[in-house]
């Protein structure tokens, strides 16, 4: 299925794609289709900068434990500095 | 049949007057042949669906493959392209009504045309194919897997596109529906709803759901991929074109 549950938000921060390293200001979130990992579903994670260009893109696409896995390791080390 | 063919990118004048890109691929032949509007599913104008517009060719068919994401992302990957566009909220329907109209008239406007235009779209597409039928007069459309001809997306989704299955009464020519019982979007209870409104409607479709298929069971470059699915598909799109498009 496409399952079209895609979750959009803003964010600060910067990516390095295809051309260097850019701003970014968007990100969005979606269990669908990859279009690389060899899976029928993927989460896959767009980060962007849609004022730049589709080539203002970092991309990853996981599997969902890995997906699970990434996101605990995000929280554990954001919350391990006190502050942020 | 002959089977020589000629497959090149082009430009063409979609919605609003805007040059866009398509993939255009006909048979070298003298013969009068109808057309196929191929409309790419979500992922986009990538590889897959310009070898299904070559295919068209191969079998005696004019084919174009507009590219839908021409407009935000230019020359970029497929896959970069329908990322922005997933996140501007995918792409709007009256623009894409205008797309497939500026196909119709490019491929109507070659020598080699008999006249006669069929749609046929995959994923999104499906449901974009449904609605181009029932915009614009065609002779022939096909609707593989379109999701949202009946249904909505998840809450929260940017993407900004709703059911359409109310437009059923205009549908102008006959519908082709090619589904996968195990997918959910569209599901089968989605397929059943639409095939009601045709019947309320008094429209002629012919709709075919394969069990042990999901979503995509066309796309020989996924795991979605089912060869008997998808080789009675084609089977049945080739008969229904057969019908519909051949003088």
């Amino acid at each position: 299925m496409c399952t079209y549950q895609t979750e959009k938000l803003a964010v600060k921060g910067s990516g390095k794609g295809p051309e260097g390293w850019f701003p970014l200001t968007s990100a969005t979130v979606y269990f669908d289709h990859p279009a690389h990992y060899p899976a029928e579903h993927s989460l896959n994670i767009d980060f962007l900068n849609l004022e730049g260009g589709a080539l203002s893109r970092v991309a990853v696409e996981l599997d969902p434990a890995s997906a699970r896995e990434l996101a605990r390791a995000i929280l554990q080390s954001i919350e391990a500095v006190p502050g942020h | 049949m002959k089977d020589s063919l000629r497959a090149e990118s082009v430009r063409l004048t979609g919605h609003g007057g805007d040059e866009i890109e398509a993939y255009v691929a006909q048979p070298l032949g003298d013969e009068r042949v109808g057309s196929v509007v191929v409309i790419h599913h979500m992922p986009g104008f990538d590889e897959g669906m310009k070898e299904i517009t070559r295919k068209f060719a191969a079998h005696g068919y004019l084919a174009v493959c507009p590219n839908l994401y021409s407009r935000e992302a230019p020359g970029a990957s497929p896959d970069d392209a329908a990322a922005a566009v997933r996140a501007l909220g995918g792409v709007p329907d009256d623009r894409l009504v205008g797309d497939v109209r500026g196909a119709v008239q490019y491929l109507t406007s070659l020598e080699s045309s008999n006249g006669r235009v069929a749609t046929i779209g995959y994923c999104s597409g499906g449901r974009q194919s449904f609605l181009a039928a029932c915009s614009l007069p065609l002779d022939a459309a096909v609707d593989c897997y379109g999701a949202f001809v009946v249904g909505t997306p998840p809450e929260g989704s940017p993407l900004k596109i709703g059911p359409i299955v109310h437009l059923a009464k205009d549908l102008s020519c006959p519908l082709l529906g090619l589904f996968g019982a195990d997918d959910q979007y569209p599901s089968p209870e989605h397929v059943a709803e639409l095939e009601e409104a045709l019947k309320q409607a008094g429209k002629a479709y012919e709709f075919h759901s394969y069990e042990g298929a999901g979503h995509a069971f066309f796309a020989t470059d996924r795991p979605s991929y089912r060869p008997e699915a998808a080789k009675d598909g084609w089977q049945r799109i080739w008969d229904f074109f057969g019908r519909y498009l051949d003088s």
